[in-house]
């Protein structure tokens, strides 16, 4: 039987990636000097998976390489070895190595070959150097050459005899002989005689055994390794081939008896079964052939391009069947009165409707819920992020993460990663101080950077919070006067200071560092996250630190909306963009130069912008008195809108206009409304785009599309 | 034996297919008669409110909803400059499949639906150059049939995003 395995490539790769992460995060959390196994293991674990599914799927590069990170953790694991900077350091970089091999497998595309070559190297030179600082500190020559001895060995025997549940244990001897048969010559023979007739076979038990030859020079624990996941399961004996020549079978039998007499487990008739089964085995090489072939084979078949998928739990596809099924007793139900309808049915009528809003409310957030993963995807690459840039600042960075759960849209969760990254870097580079000045300051000598995620109403918060020096409100203000951002002698409260950081190429720092300071900053986490739909603020103060609050939308595909009416058009604002409606008082209208509006609010003025105008309807109503005022913010510029009239507020589905058409200025989408009728949701920042120069309607947005 | 006729008729529609000719739906324009290619039809419905786009050409009418997809309405009488006609709900809407950069929807306001033809290549006439007085680019040919001409429409160009701007 044939199985097309590439059709799982997909899944391995996934999960390989998710195993690095795993690793990742393991080699973080491993304390030097402290052997935890529980964390090594858990690494051990991922690495192990992932060679196993490199190997099965002919990845033999990646599993060999692999291979090697497991040896080293063993040693770990077994205590063998030190957990010190160095090592966690240099197995960090051989996951980035496995990581870049595993996108260059999945993208067809060439490995850098030197790069692996030089971490594999640095990992068999630690590896090997750490056993010769061993021989050294035992100063046993002895020891030396016996390590010698086993380092040009010529293979080993095994004898392995698994117990009954070995399957139930879900491992499969074939997979391991594959893998004794990529470290050397493997040679196979079974022992059948355990094997009882077809009518009392179980067929979930395992019957056989194996003697295995492995000609090679190999590492005692890399065939061990091979068998650490049935240690327990199974009776196994390794011993040393003497020769580099082939083993004949007579010495194998010698060899073989002389294990049984040394373990005296067996009698002496098993003794002369084993002997018997030997002769009559299959030519092992052809056995080892065909695995490498086979493997050869599975790497010749063309990956397909990979398509963007989201792994969803079962409890959540459940609840959505049941509310199907409930759908549709609904709309059989509804049918049926649909079919004789008389008016004492109206109630039933009615009730059903009433059923069928709840039910269709739930499926649509049921269905939200799919899109939904826990934030922890986005957090997770910040311990190794802020572990390598404190290693190269110098400076002392514990980093706390909480509400790794919250769950938000996956297409926000892809969003926000880069803007996450630029405050984290900030806040490292800018905010936290190295340890002396903190000590200097009265304070703990580790600075704390915490990554917060919570729910707060219908939308998603994100504090990236630090304990450093906070903004210095004196250099901004320095630095926008320079800038000609501002006058001198303009006087601003500290929190409208710190707002200053999110206009366009601001940055206090003087030099260029490779860390952060290239002037494209903040503006662009702020632009970021309003293409979101969310906000950024800032909240700092000097000497204790500061803490940037995204607040971000659930999702990106319902908002809340607010029905307007211009003309005999109905246009929905996004709520999160309004700030208030007011109806206008002729009082607070300025001119300016006898052509464009302001209105007074409050203290500021704003542009009064006639969305008739911009969008060339044939008005309804053109005094400013009869309409109203809806003050607009987008991309941190207040305008007012004036419309004819606001209707009801809801909730609206976000389809878009590019599917079947272009993009439209002023325009961010559309929605169907309760009716059937489209209705255009506006876009803030496009209008006042449109507002300023109005020939934008006129060009034609193909750049944009090809973009 | 009307019925009879019909079945005998789309009998003759398969056989003739077999030979290398193309079936093209026919609309009529103002008493011209247009024809699309038949595999590029999504559907044929009547009017339907739409919404105005701002700031869009004049032929657009606007955008519809097409079960939850919103397609964009052009009035090809606007669109070829002929006189316009008020919709009513006979008026016909034809949703068409345009290739592009990307696949996309459009539908058109035409005046009636009118015929299925099937079409040999070797019978399409090459559209005539009117120089610079008429645009015949989106025109890919023309077919006599019986006593009328029917010119073949290239809906990827007409409906095209650029022309649609």
């Amino acid at each position: 039987m044939s199985i097309d395995i590439s059709q799982f490539q997909d899944v391995f790769f996934e999960e390989s990636f998710e195993g690095l992460d795993t690793m990742e995060s393991g080699l973080l959390s491993l304390d030097v000097g402290v052997a935890d196994v529980d964390a090594i293991d858990t690494i051990f674990r991922a690495a192990h998976s992932i060679k196993g599914g490199a190997g099965t799927f002919g990845f033999m590069d990646v599993s060999t390489f692999t291979h090697v990170i497991e040896t080293m953790l063993d040693d770990m694991r077994n205590g063998e070895r030190e957990v010190s900077v160095e090592s966690t350091n240099l197995l960090l970089d051989t996951v980035d190595v496995l990581r870049e091999m595993l996108t260059a497998v999945q993208q067809k595309v060439e490995t850098d070959d030197d790069r692996i070559a030089d971490i594999r190297q640095q990992l068999e030179v630690m590896m090997a150097s750490d056993v010769e600082l061993q021989a050294v500190a035992l100063a046993n020559d002895k020891q030396e050459s016996e390590r010698k001895a086993e380092k040009s060995n010529a293979g080993w025997l095994i004898d392995f005899r698994p117990h009954r549940h070995l399957f139930q244990t879900g491992n499969d001897p074939v997979r391991m002989f594959g893998e004794l048969a990529s470290l050397g010559d493997l040679s196979i023979a079974l022992d059948d005689d355990e094997l009882p007739p077809f009518s009392d076979l179980e067929p979930e038990d395992s019957y056989l055994k194996w003697i295995l030859t492995l000609r090679g020079d190999i590492a005692e624990s890399d065939v061990i390794e091979i068998f650490a996941w049935v240690d327990d399961d199974c009776e196994l004996v390794i011993i040393p081939l003497c020769s580099t020549e082939p083993v004949k079978p007579s010495v194998m039998v010698e060899k073989i008896a002389a294990i049984l007499d040394s373990e005296d487990t067996m009698s002496e008739t098993e003794q002369a079964e084993i002997a018997d089964a030997m002769a009559s085995t299959l030519a092992p090489e052809e056995i080892a052939s065909t695995i490498v072939a086979q493997a050869t084979k599975v790497k010749s078949i063309p990956v397909t391009a990979a398509a963007a998928s989201i792994r969803v739990g079962t409890d959540k596809v459940d609840s959505l069947v049941d509310m199907v099924g409930e759908l549709v007793i609904i709309q059989s139900m509804l049918s049926q009165i649909g079919e004789k309808f008389t008016l004492e049915m109206l109630p039933r009528l009615n009730d059903g409707l009433a059923q069928l809003e709840r039910n269709t409310r739930e499926m649509q957030e049921g269905i939200m819920r799919i899109r939904m993963l826990p934030i922890s995807f986005a957090f997770n690459r910040f311990p190794r992020f802020v572990h390598d840039m404190t290693d190269k600042m110098g400076k002392k960075v514990a980093l706390k993460l909480t509400g790794e759960q919250t769950e938000l849209d996956k297409t926000v969760l892809e969003k926000i990663g880069a803007p996450l990254v630029h405050l984290v870097r900030n806040a490292l580079d800018h905010g936290l101080e190295t340890p002396a000045v903190r000590v200097a300051a009265g304070k703990d000598e580790t600075g704390t950077l915490q990554l917060k995620a919570f729910h707060q109403g219908g939308s998603i918060v994100i504090e990236v919070h630090d304990d450093g020096a906070g903004l210095n409100e004196d250099k901004i203000l320095k630095k926008a006067i320079e800038k000609g951002l501002m006058n001198e002698g303009d006087v601003l409260s500290p929190e409208k200071i710190d707002e200053l950081i999110f206009l366009p190429s601001f940055t206090t720092v003087d030099t260029v560092t490779d860390v952060s300071g290239r002037g494209v900053g903040m503006d662009v986490v702020r632009k970021n996250i309003s293409s979101l739909g969310g906000t950024v603020e800032v909240f700092s103060k000097r000497g204790e630190g500061s803490v940037f609050t995204i607040r971000l939308p659930l999702t990106l595909s319902i908002m809340d909306g607010q029905t307007i009416r211009v003309a005999d058009e109905n246009y929905i604002i996004p709520l999160i963009a309004i700030i208030e409606t007011v109806e206008i008082k002729a009082i607070d209208i300025k001119r300016v130069s006898g052509q464009g509006k302001l209105y007074k609010l409050g203290d500021e003025y704003v542009p009064i912008i006639r969305l008739y105008s911009v969008f060339n309807l044939t008005p309804k109503i053109t005094e400013l008195e009869e309409g109203l005022l809806v003050i607009v913010e987008g991309e941190g510029q207040k305008a007012g809108l004036f419309i004819d009239d606001l209707l009801g507020q809801q909730h609206v589905v976000i389809k878009s206009l590019e599917t079947n058409y272009r993009k439209v200025i002023g325009v961010s989408g559309a929605t169907i409304l309760g009716d059937g009728s489209v209705a255009l949701i506006l876009d803030v920042a496009g209008l006042m785009a449109l507002y300023r120069d109005p020939s934008l309607a006129k060009m034609k947005l193909n750049n944009d599309r090809a973009a | 034996m009307s019925g009879f006729q019909a079945v005998s008729d789309s009998v003759d529609l398969m056989e003739q297919k077999e030979d290398g000719s193309e079936q093209y739906l026919t609309f009529l324009l103002a008493d011209e008669e247009y024809g699309v290619e038949i595999l590029r039809v999504q559907e044929i419905k009547g009017w339907d409110r739409v919404t105005h786009i701002p700031n869009s050409p004049h032929y657009l009418c606007g955008v519809l909803n097409l079960r939850g997809a919103i397609v964009p309405l052009v009035d090809l009488r606007l669109r070829f400059g002929m006189p316009a006609l008020a919709y009513t709900p006979t008026t016909v809407v034809i949703v068409l499949k345009v290739d592009g950069i990307t696949p996309r929807k459009v539908a058109i306001v035409v005046d009636a639906v009118s015929d299925v033809h099937n079409v040999l290549p070797e019978d399409v006439k090459p559209a005539p150059d009117f120089g610079l007085s008429f645009n015949t680019d989106f025109i890919t040919g023309l077919v006599s049939i019986d006593d009328s001409m029917m010119m073949i429409l290239n809906i990827d160009s007409l409906l095209s995003i650029e022309a649609l701007g």
